[in-house]
């Protein structure tokens, strides 16, 4: 068993904050184009839910990684993307290279307030101009005494315009390439940091994402994580968190989404019978939460060697490949199956229809997991 | 002074109530585990209240039950009880809301210090709210049930309101007291993640028959109270008439005639 009476507890605990804190106020936060991260952050923080895993004495919680696997399970679960998604960057996305690099200096300065949620944090890696290819980012850190003097810009920044702290990935020397980037924590509080602008999406309405510019911001040397010129590996590692993160909560809306289906077309009448007995229908559904229960079962595996401490890139790109294109096809048949209900936004699968897509793209492409598998495998043409 | 907090472990809210030739079952198709009575959330909250606000040195939780209640216990160590105590013996199976007082009631004595006892408005199995006032009864202490608010707890007295049909009341009375609380009283807490860390890893004590000074019969054979007859309501027939003309106007004369004729106006 992976879970323990002890877990369960946890869960039903977290499923009820989600009920009372963030289900009631989806609605407003996806007309809002935003929620508000920092009043949020601090109720989970308060109840000690932004770093589960994250050393005790920094006010984390000290134990495995299915606890955090639990909290993404469940908050996946309210109805829309946008919301899980913000907070997944503020626990497995923006903070774990800190929680694993960082010295005591910037676990203390940096990591506690992110784990009281008393600080909001974004990961900012994708450039206008680099977004699948991270080694062409062209921001750039240049040494000045004991400070950074860094310039450029960020695109599509999850909590942009929110965040208190940014995990920024910086060319700190050379021009192209993996070589010569390093990952520096960045207050937004410092002077020349700006938010050149909101974007407008497709979906995650709720969430704020942002493009940020960088004229002359200066930032202390110390604040950067782990060695000058180390920022490509640690965040290769980091993105790996990210993945399985992506993986773990897209499948509580998937599986929900199969569920409302279920209900509307067992409801819903056409012909003199349930939509849901004809068999084109149920078998369909059938075939879907069939793919859902393999896929939970990889995205387990995938629990299980991180808990390890077991290298998962291969089978979290392989989870992260198979969820975004599992969410896809959910989204599709689910919506097809609601027929002009689907259409609408009366209920929650049209929202489901446009959040669900991102799982496709955010966090390394479908081609990229692609990219990943073929080079575990020794498959990938040399020089591609 | 002790604050005790007496939790009941029932079926969660999503469980579904049967009844076939007079067994009454509670299946929860997503297999969630018992929990603690939701009424009892309430009491639990208060407890924590009284000894945060009104200087009780501790509030502990206290069940009578069947060895898995342990679970419903740990959640209430995981909201902030300090002690959880778990009262369980094989005689005591199949009590009536009499023998699980005479039970309580006997825990309560051994507990030294225990001034104010607090239990939620009713179990949501067997829903008969008497167990509060039973226990009173047995301990001799003062009853006080729809508590909507403890307003002041000052030497060797307690203020409280209660919240009736027609109003509220104000009662002030003699420690110790029994009260029974509405939902009005408080929003309970989440529990928070170290305390669900710190729960499961306290031991809790169990006091069985032999431990404790009962004074009355207890278990199946001293039940004075027999659920004979337990059946399921029989869903209510309904149907569906739709009214039918040519103009709104003589659908809608159709429908009041009919709302006359049926005496609904
Ligand atoms: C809502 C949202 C939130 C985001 N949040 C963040 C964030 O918080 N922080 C952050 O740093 N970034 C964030 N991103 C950016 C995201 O990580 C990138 O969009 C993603 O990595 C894809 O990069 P790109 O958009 O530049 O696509 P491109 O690199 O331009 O690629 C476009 C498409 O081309 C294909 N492709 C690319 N390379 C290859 C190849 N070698 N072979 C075959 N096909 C290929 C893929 O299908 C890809 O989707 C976010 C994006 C969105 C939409
Ligand atoms: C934007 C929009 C504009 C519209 N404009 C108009 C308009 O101007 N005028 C108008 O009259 N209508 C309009 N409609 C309604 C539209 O024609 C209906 O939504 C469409 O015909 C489907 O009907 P339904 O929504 O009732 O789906 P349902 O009949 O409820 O069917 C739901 C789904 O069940 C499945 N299904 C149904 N029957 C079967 C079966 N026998 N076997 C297997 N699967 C089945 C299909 O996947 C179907 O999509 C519009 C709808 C939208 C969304």
């Amino acid at each position: 068993m992976d879970f323990t009476h002890e877990h369960e507890m946890f869960r039903q605990m977290v499923r009820k904050f989600v009920q009372t804190e963030i289900d009631p106020h989806i609605d407003e936060w996806e007309e809002a184009r935003i929620f508000p991260a920092h009043d949020l952050f601090k109720k989970m923080g308060n109840l000690g839910l932004l770093g589960l895993t994250y050393p005790e004495q920094y006010g984390g919680g000290g134990v495995d990684y299915w606890y955090n696997a639990i909290l993404l399970e469940e908050v996946g679960r309210t109805q829309c993307g946008g919301v899980p998604m913000a907070i997944a960057v503020q626990t497995d996305m923006a903070t774990p290279a800190l929680a694993e690099h960082g010295n005591d200096y910037q676990k203390e300065t940096f990591l506690k307030p992110a784990i009281a949620g008393d600080a909001v944090f974004s990961i900012a890696v994708s450039e206008p101009d680099a977004g699948s290819d991270v080694a062409a980012i062209r921001t750039r850190a240049v040494l000045d005494g004991d400070e950074y003097v860094i310039n450029g810009s960020k695109m599509w920044i999850t909590n942009g315009t929110q965040a208190d702290f940014l995990c920024l990935l910086t060319r700190t020397s050379g021009d192209y390439g993996f070589r010569g980037m390093s990952l520096i924590v960045v207050p937004t509080s410092t002077p020349g940091f700006s938010v050149s602008r909101k974007l407008e999406k497709l979906g995650n309405h709720s969430s704020d994402t942002a493009i940020l510019s960088f004229d002359n911001m200066r930032v202390p040397v110390r604040n950067r994580i782990g060695a000058e010129g180390m920022g490509f590996m640690l965040q290769m590692r980091q993105f790996q968190q990210e993945r399985l993160a992506a993986v773990l909560m897209s499948l509580s809306g998937v599986e929900q989404i199969i569920r409302t289906t279920i209900n509307y077309t067992r409801e819903r009448h056409a012909f003199g019978k349930p939509l849901l007995n004809n068999q084109w229908i149920y078998f369909k559904i059938s075939e879907l939460l069939t793919e859902v229960e393999a896929q939970r079962q990889l995205a387990y595996h995938c629990v299980r060697r991180f808990v390890a401490g077991e290298d998962i890139t291969r089978e979290v790109s392989m989870a992260k490949l198979k969820g975004g294109r599992l969410a896809r096809e959910a989204a599709d048949w689910c919506l097809q199956f609601h027929g002009g209900m689907g259409y609408v936004e009366e209920y929650p699968m049209a929202r489901y229809f446009r959040d669900s897509r991102l799982m496709s793209i955010g966090g390394g492409a479908d081609e990229i997991m692609l990219r990943i598998i073929a080079k575990l495998e020794g498959i990938l043409p040399e020089g591609e | 002074m002790k604050v005790v907090v007496c939790t009941k472990q029932t079926p969660s809210t999503t469980a579904v109530f049967s009844v076939n030739n007079g067994a009454v079952s509670w299946e929860d198709s997503g297999g969630k585990p018992n929990v603690v009575n939701p009424w009892d959330e309430y009491a639990v909250e208060e407890a924590i209240r009284v000894k945060e606000n009104h200087g009780a040195s501790q509030a502990i939780a206290l069940t009578m039950g069947t060895p898995d209640s342990q679970e419903a216990l740990k959640t209430c160590l995981a909201m902030g009880c300090d002690e959880a105590i778990l009262v369980s013996d094989p005689s005591f199976a199949g009590s009536d809301t009499l023998g699980t007082a005479r039970i309580l009631a006997a825990a309560l004595e051994k507990i030294d210090g225990a001034k104010v006892v607090i239990f939620g408005k009713q179990a949501i199995d067997g829903d008969t709210g008497l167990t509060p006032v039973q226990v009173a009864r047995k301990l001799g202490w003062t009853p006080v049930t729809y508590v909507s608010a403890i307003k002041e707890i000052k030497g060797h007295t307690i203020t409280l309101e209660r919240l009736l049909e027609d109003g509220k009341e104000t009662v002030t009375t003699d420690l110790p007291v029994v009260i029974s609380v509405v939902k009005e009283i408080n929003e309970p807490r989440y529990p928070s993640f170290m305390g669900i860390r710190k729960a499961n890893r306290a031991t809790i004590p169990t006091w069985s028959a032999a431990d404790l000074n009962i004074s009355g019969g207890v278990g199946a054979g001293a039940s004075q109270a027999d659920w004979s007859h337990v059946y399921a309501i029989p869903a209510r027939e309904g149907s569906v008439e739709i009214i039918e003309g040519d103009s709104v106007e003589e659908k809608v004369a159709a429908l009041v005639d009919k709302l006359f004729e049926e005496k609904v106006i």
